[in-house]
């Protein structure tokens, strides 16, 4: 009894971590599917989480922080947008400046407004988001197995974790079953059948990233203010780059995204959960190897051992009308 | 109602110092397939963009049906009856093909929809027009005919009148490209306008009403298919007269340079593409190796000239051996005296991304009349780059415009530049003339013989039979990576086509 309380507080903790993954990979399967590679998920997210806290410590209002941290990100993801796909600079380089810019700004922007060392405000009350319990969850917590399963690990989450796994089928119906849809992913694999087809390769690849900068702003706003109680610096910790390596991993499809995502979560929680304890049988695991395995799993994925994972075709490369 | 589908008036365009349209008239009449020929770079492709969409006309009008329009988008052009078959198709290769052809045409924003509609209309287009193609197909897996005509599918799907397509049989086989002059005619008869845009000139003759030639970014003249011939046409596309037939005298071989003895190859897989091969190379002489596309010419080139290993045989260059079966290195070959003009210009012969007068010297950048110490001397590079630019009219004439930026025939003439005027003693030359204008195979073909009377000796691959029969002095045959025969240049395609099909071979082999 004791194992299954642990394994439900692992899983519990693995839906926890993986709420932010699932917002940025999701993200960046938007813009990636269209044809524009984003490597600044994690300025966008960092940005978001700032602006979430900042507003949020200020106004008091959880929604205003939401709204904020959208509204930043969107504007990021804009910046980009204009680098990469109207002046067609380099999408890699235009990422990575806005992670560098992002990191440092959040800083001295924080510590110019809130003087706390580069951290907002603590929140509390209306001004973060609280744990939803679902019906009936008192009522169940007694029924062995199913009961703590339902009360435990599926009840007593902010609203937004709800949000993103609602999200994996919503992306999913959006990419495959809309117009939109059929024209972004026919934008990433070749954007001159869609130009010869009379749409514009510009407007769908900026509605595209603006996609993207909404759904970086909730990744960045769960962090700022449901995981934690306001803004700490650098407080993405690189989960940017494990949502884009979820991404890949996942081959660009929503579904396994979400599975993905669970993947490197339930890794991050369980070596969370391990340090300092041995494992079964295996001994002393050293915390950094687990960190690193979303990594790892990533790179053997991309030499071709699990499957193949083909990016889409035009990735990366700004549109330019041939002669 | 007019019986012009569509007219042209005054149509100008130039990008930067390029003018590529000059004032371009052009009238087409409905029902017709009209014919637009001219050599590369003749400025086809950009009128046909202009009237699609794809580029504005800095001048001119263009009027459909009796009406001038602005064409400012595709969208327009779509508007305007106008529907377009892309050289390189325009196609996503992970969509269906109902997906392909109601991609920006779709009837909804849920896709339910669309796609029930686009089913039942495309089956209707299916029937009328006799386009057979399976609508849940992926495009990846359907061959090259197939996508052309879900292409085609596109432009009827959007209710297009008047159909242009350019170079639609670049990328199609012989019985493929029969197959879409039938669907086209079809369409003509069904009261389609088509604009036929080509450089092929058999091709004009083979299906076109009228026909209308362009030349250096001018149209220069239009007349009915039937008043006018391959000559004509010819001379019209050039701007001077153009010799189809290559005339040479009788060769004078001397000692042989080049001997190959029992060579064998093998691809990655193993598999034997050349088998047991030997022939002798003599000074002074053209030796054509003849084959269908794919039976081990393209390897024998490459284990000659070092790029590809053997597995055993022997080759002798003057007399030396080479250790085709070790380590070779091309440029000790090319220093022994070995050109080598690559069948894959793009790949192996030259790198686009540089400057003409880098590829220029490709190869032999390490000699000392390029260098000044280690650096490279540029002053000297220029200037052979400009000669060789006049001695085989390279256009445009720019040492430092990317070669990427030159047309098919003059990519081919810096290659053959690069490799000829060097004077090596052996030339090996694949595919001379792929994806050249007649203008420059015309010159090609003369320098090559020029080359053979200076005594040069060359070995020549080439799928075309015709350029092996007019070029060789001896043809020798491969089938599947073996010589099955050698012939002279007289003997008739009807025998050699035997022969590259395997028929005589067997016989011969079996005696």
């Amino acid at each position: 009894m004791d194992l299954f309380h642990t394994i439900i507080a692992i899983l519990e903790s693995t839906i926890r971590v993986s709420v932010p993954l699932i917002f940025a990979a999701l993200a960046g399967l938007f813009t990636e599917r269209a044809g524009v590679f984003d490597i600044g998920l994690e300025g966008k997210m960092l940005g978001a989480a700032f602006a979430a806290g900042a507003v949020a410590a200020v106004t008091g209002n959880v929604m205003l922080g939401l709204l904020a941290a959208v509204l930043i990100s969107v504007l990021l993801s804009l910046v980009h947008g204009y680098a990469s796909i109207t002046q067609r600079g380099s999408q890699i380089v235009s990422g990575v400046a806005i992670n560098f810019i992002v990191a440092g700004s959040t800083v001295i922007l924080g510590e110019a407004w809130f003087r706390q060392g580069g951290r907002t405000p603590a929140l509390s009350g209306d001004a973060r988001f609280q744990t939803v319990t679902l019906p009936f969850a008192d009522a169940v917590r007694d029924v062995p197995f199913l009961g703590p399963i339902y009360s435990e690990l599926l009840s007593g989450h902010f609203i937004l974790t709800y949000v993103a796994f609602a999200l994996v089928p919503f992306s999913w119906w959006i990419l495959y079953r809309t117009r939109f849809g059929l024209r972004l992913r026919a934008v990433g694999e070749n954007p001159s059948a869609v130009d010869t087809a009379g749409i514009s390769v510009i407007w769908l690849r900026y509605r595209a990233v603006i996609c993207c900068g909404i759904l970086c702003g909730f990744a960045g706003a769960y962090l700022s203010l449901a995981m934690s109680a306001g803004f700490v610096k650098g407080m993405t910790a690189g989960k940017g780059y494990i949502a884009l390596a979820a991404l890949i991993f996942a081959k660009w499809r929503p579904v396994n995204i979400m599975l993905a995502c669970l993947l490197f979560g339930f890794l991050d929680a369980f070596a969370i959960r391990l340090q300092g304890n041995p494992l079964p049988l295996i001994g002393q695991v050293p915390v950094q190897l687990m960190q690193a395995l979303p990594y790892i799993l990533t790179v053997i994925l991309l030499a071709g051992f699990i499957g193949k994972a083909i990016p889409p075709k035009a990735g990366g490369v700004p549109y330019v009308k041939e002669r | 109602m007019s019986d012009i589908a569509i007219e042209l008036r005054g149509i100008d365009k130039s990008f930067g110092l390029v003018h590529a349209n000059k004032n371009i008239n052009l009238t087409v009449r409905k029902g017709t397939i009209h014919g637009i020929i001219g050599e590369n770079g003749a400025g086809k492709s950009t009128l046909m963009s202009i009237l699609y969409g794809f580029y504005q006309a800095d001048r001119g009008d263009i009027v459909i049906d009796g009406n001038t329009v602005t064409i400012k988008d595709p969208n327009a052009a779509i508007a305007s009856g106008i529907g377009m078959v892309h050289q390189h198709f325009m196609l996503v290769e992970n969509f269906t093909v109902l997906e392909n052809v109601m991609l920006g045409a779709e009837e909804s924003q849920i896709l339910n929809t669309s796609i029930s509609k686009a089913r039942v209309e495309l089956k209707r287009l299916e029937k009328e027009y006799a386009l057979e193609v399976n609508p849940d197909a992926l495009i990846e897996q359907l061959p090259v005919g197939l996508q052309q005509r879900v292409e085609i599918l596109k432009a009827l799907y959007r209710k297009a009148d008047i159909l242009i397509l350019d170079e639609p049989t670049g990328v199609l086989t012989p019985p493929e490209a029969d197959h879409l002059f039938r669907i086209l005619g079809q369409l003509k008869d069904q009261g389609k306008t088509i604009i036929f845009i080509t450089h092929k000139l058999r091709e004009i003759m083979a299906i076109t009403d009228e026909v209308s030639v362009m030349r250096r970014g001018e149209m220069v003249a239009t007349r009915k298919t039937k008043e006018t011939s391959v000559e004509e046409l010819a001379e019209l596309m050039v701007g001077r007269r153009v010799l189809l037939r290559v005339e040479k005298g009788a060769a004078n071989p001397g000692e042989v340079k080049l001997s190959v003895e029992n060579l064998t190859v093998r691809d990655g897989r193993g598999v034997t593409m050349v088998d047991n091969v030997s022939f002798n190379l003599r000074a002074g002489e053209i030796v054509g190796i003849a084959g269908v596309a794919g039976n081990g010419q393209s390897e024998l080139l490459e284990a000659i000239s070092g790029i590809r290993r053997a597995v055993g045989g022997k080759v002798l260059l003057n007399g030396k051996p080479i250790d085709v079966t070790g380590h070779v290195d091309p440029r000790e070959l090319r220093d022994r005296g070995l050109g080598h003009v690559p069948e894959d210009r793009h790949h192996v012969g030259l790198v686009l991304k540089f400057e003409e007068a880098e590829n220029g010297i490709l190869g032999y950048h390490h000699e000392k009349r390029f260098l000044n110490g280690v650096f490279l001397n540029t002053k000297a590079i220029q200037a052979d780059a400009e000669e060789k630019i006049k001695k085989y009219d390279i256009r445009p004439p720019n040492p430092r415009l990317k070669t990427a930026n030159f047309s098919g025939g003059n990519q081919q003439k810096i290659v053959l530049a690069r490799e000829m005027e060097r004077g090596p003693d052996v030339l090996i030359i694949g595919q001379p003339t792929r994806g050249v204008d007649v203008g420059a195979i015309e010159f090609i073909h003369k320098r090559i013989i020029e080359m053979r009377d200076q005594g040069m000796a060359v070995l020549l691959v080439s799928v075309e039979l015709d350029e092996i029969r007019a070029l060789s002095d001896r043809i020798i045959v491969m089938f599947a990576g073996r010589v099955v025969g050698e012939r002279d240049p007289d003997a008739t395609e009807g025998e050699l086509g035997l022969l590259m099909a395997g028929v005589e071979g067997r016989k011969e082999a079996a005696e």
